[in-house]
């Protein structure tokens, strides 16, 4: 097991490296070689990567089930967003210094949103499964609410104005940490805590397991890695909105993990990435014309497909692609 | 009496009408709790199908009872969509819940939720995302208080406050009798009570079960119907929000318990009218999830609820 996540850093890496210097030959925000499209949807890839695998540690590993990732990701983006164009003015839009304030603004951004996972964390403490979705869910609408009543973050008009800043090379060099961070964590003395957890929370708290820290934990590390994917987005769609980071965000993530299967951290980046590539696919399909119309009216709503997709999965193959928790043996 | 204290009035009528609602649909979720022990996330979408029902098949029942709205056609139109809609709960519950019943809570939390979700989405499908205007199937108006009654008069009581009411009252004497003195409703509750006990004592947990459902749904239907007489404009997405309020109030009251359900339906509508009338309409939803959360720490068991401890 030792070799594993080694291995896995290193993949990563030297994919986000290569690939970052083979194609822009440094930190340009744009990639010259590539059509601005494919751009985007590597990008939109590197984010869901970030968002899919920090949720997995919380819904897969620790066996809590939360609803509202989105809210994390809107906390980070909204908290680096208000900070770059608060002091943006000093920093210009390339240079050592503009890099190291905007990382500056993505850790800070990722820290507000930590902030709100221990605070989502701690209610987690005494609730479980249906109770636990709830108030994630409830929890992301709030997050929603007070930027929606808050002037300085655009309220309802969005957020805009930010100098995109996020590349191809830090999109992916945060994604392989997340998935490095992850991977040995779940690996070490920690990792078995968390799947202590999951398995049995009232036998794991027999052994001597202090489950309150192992949730608060899953929850904030989450929620730091969802606020860094936030952040990323915000710095590269430059324009953010509150609806943005609605409940649909939110299943948008739970499906990637359920789909690579909850506990698989290879599996998730998998389902990650086929799920971005899919509405796209999608989205090709539908403007074909020689298909029927109301195939190509399914196609323009992805969201039909992941509710049949859920469904199904769970039905009949509930651990996921790739998943390792036994979600098929009734717990005693 | 003072104005404010008028104004306070007006809200608290506004908010019960609309608390009412949340009721029935809160009635369903805390039912199918009692006997499965987990919450039916589609449930909201039910309510939105109801309304859909009433849309699309309220004109020819109307016609069946003369032109116009008149009250027996919205009678029919009601038990009409009650009927449709216990129809699609038990269904729901055959295809997708059932294949899961032994399965761990996640697997069919997880369902539920893309059972919701396809509802949602399918219902843009079918019906189109934009919002329709329901039919008129009552004439609403203001009711007119006379002038002697001094200062009450001053409030705007309508019809269709009125009727969604008194609709909701009956529907829950006629639960709570199903309830209380049928037989499905004893083994409904002795399967609440001990699932196993029950099935050795000779009940059929799958009948029980379809019919808890086929009531919830009918329930939530009724509620689809009642909300758009109040307001007749209805969209595919319309369950997401009254679904949430009802799940809400259904945990405040007391998750599993049918009175608490209507408690906390109230209290939830009568809360939102006060925040939409004295503080800021867009806090609405977050004051009321910041309650459930509130509740949820202090007292996980809700106003009526009984505490239940976990066997090892």
């Amino acid at each position: 097991m030792a070799d594993r996540p080694k291995l896995y850093l290193l993949l990563a890496v030297v994919a986000a490296l290569i690939a970052s210097h083979v194609l822009s030959g440094g930190a340009e925000p744009q990639i010259p070689a590539l059509n601005p499209y494919y751009y985007d949807v590597l990008i939109g890839i590197g984010i869901n990567i970030i968002l899919a695998v920090g949720l997995n540690l919380v819904n897969g590993y620790t066996g809590q089930f939360s609803l509202g990732h989105a809210g994390f990701m809107a906390a980070g983006a909204y908290a680096s967003s208000w900070l770059t164009l608060s002091y943006g003015y000093a920093m210009g839009t390339s240079g050592l210094a503009t890099t190291t304030a905007f990382l500056l603004a993505l850790l800070a951004g990722g820290a507000v949103a930590a902030l709100a996972g221990l605070i989502v964390g701690v209610p987690s403490l005494r609730l479980k499964g249906d109770y636990l979705a709830i108030v994630t869910l409830g929890f992301n609408e709030i997050i929603k609410g007070v930027i929606q009543n808050c002037d300085r973050l655009g309220a309802q008009r969005g957020l805009g104005g930010m100098v995109q800043h996020t590349t191809f090379f830090w999109t992916f060099a945060f994604a392989a940490i997340t998935v490095y961070v992850v991977v040995n964590l779940v690996n070490s003395t920690y990792g078995r805590g968390f799947l202590a957890v999951r398995d049995d929370e009232i036998a794991a708290e027999a052994m001597g397991i202090n489950t309150t820290k192992y949730k608060v934990l899953a929850f904030v590390l989450g929620a730091f890695f969802a606020g860094i994917a936030g952040g990323l987005y915000a710095h590269f769609k430059q324009f953010i909105h509150p609806e943005g980071f609605n409940f649909m965000k939110s299943v948008d993530v739970v499906v990637m993990v359920i789909l690579g299967g909850m506990g698989s951290t290879a599996g998730v980046c998998f389902a990650a990435v086929l799920l971005t590539i899919l509405p796209e696919v999608l989205r090709y399909v539908s403007r074909i014309e020689a298909l029927p119309e109301w195939l190509r009216h399914v196609a323009e709503n992805r969201m039909i497909i992941y509710s049949l997709l859920l469904i199904i999965l769970m039905i009949t193959r509930p651990q996921g692609l790739f998943g390792a928790v036994n979600l098929k043996k009734k717990k005693a | 009496m003072g104005d404010k204290l008028l104004e306070l009035l007006q809200q608290v009528v506004n908010g019960l009408s609309q608390g009412s609602i949340y009721a029935l649909i809160a009635l369903g979720y805390t039912m199918v709790f009692g006997v499965l022990r987990f919450i039916n996330f589609a449930h909201g979408d039910v309510y939105m199908l109801g309304a859909f029902v009433g849309f699309y098949l309220g004109p020819k029942t109307l016609k069946l009872f003369g032109d116009g709205p008149s009250y027996p056609g919205a009678a029919a139109v009601l038990l009409l969509s009650m009927a449709l809609c216990a129809i699609i709960g038990i269904v729901i519950e055959k295809i997708c819940y059932r294949p899961l019943r032994e399965r761990p809570k996640l697997t069919v939390l997880i369902t539920a939720i893309g059972v919701s979700l396809f509802l949602e989405n399918g219902g843009q499908f079918v019906f189109g995302a934009d919002p329709k205007s329901f039919p008129d199937v009552i004439t609403d108006r203001a009711l007119e208080i006379p002038a002697s009654w001094g200062k009450i008069s001053g409030l705007t009581i309508t019809i269709s406050q009125v009727l969604v009411f008194g609709v909701t009252l009956v529907l829950m004497f006629v639960l709570s009798h199903i309830v209380r003195k049928t037989k499905l409703g004893m083994a409904m509750r002795a399967l609440s009570f001990n699932p196993v006990a029950a099935q050795l004592m000779g009940i059929n947990v799958d009948v029980v079960i379809s019919f808890t459902f086929g009531l919830g749904s009918a329930l939530a239907g009724a509620a689809g119907i009642l909300t758009s007489i109040q307001q007749p404009s209805i969209d595919p997405l319309m369950g997401i929000n009254a679904g949430l309020k009802a799940f809400v109030a259904a945990v405040l009251g007391g998750i599993g318990n049918l009175q608490g359900a209507v408690l906390g339906g109230l209290l939830i509508g009568v809360l939102e009218a006060i925040v939409v009338g004295y503080v800021d309409p867009t806090y609405r939803d977050p004051i009321v999830f910041g309650v459930l959360i509130l509740i949820l720490l202090v007292k996980p068991t809700g106003l009526l609820g009984a505490s239940e401890r976990e066997k090892v």
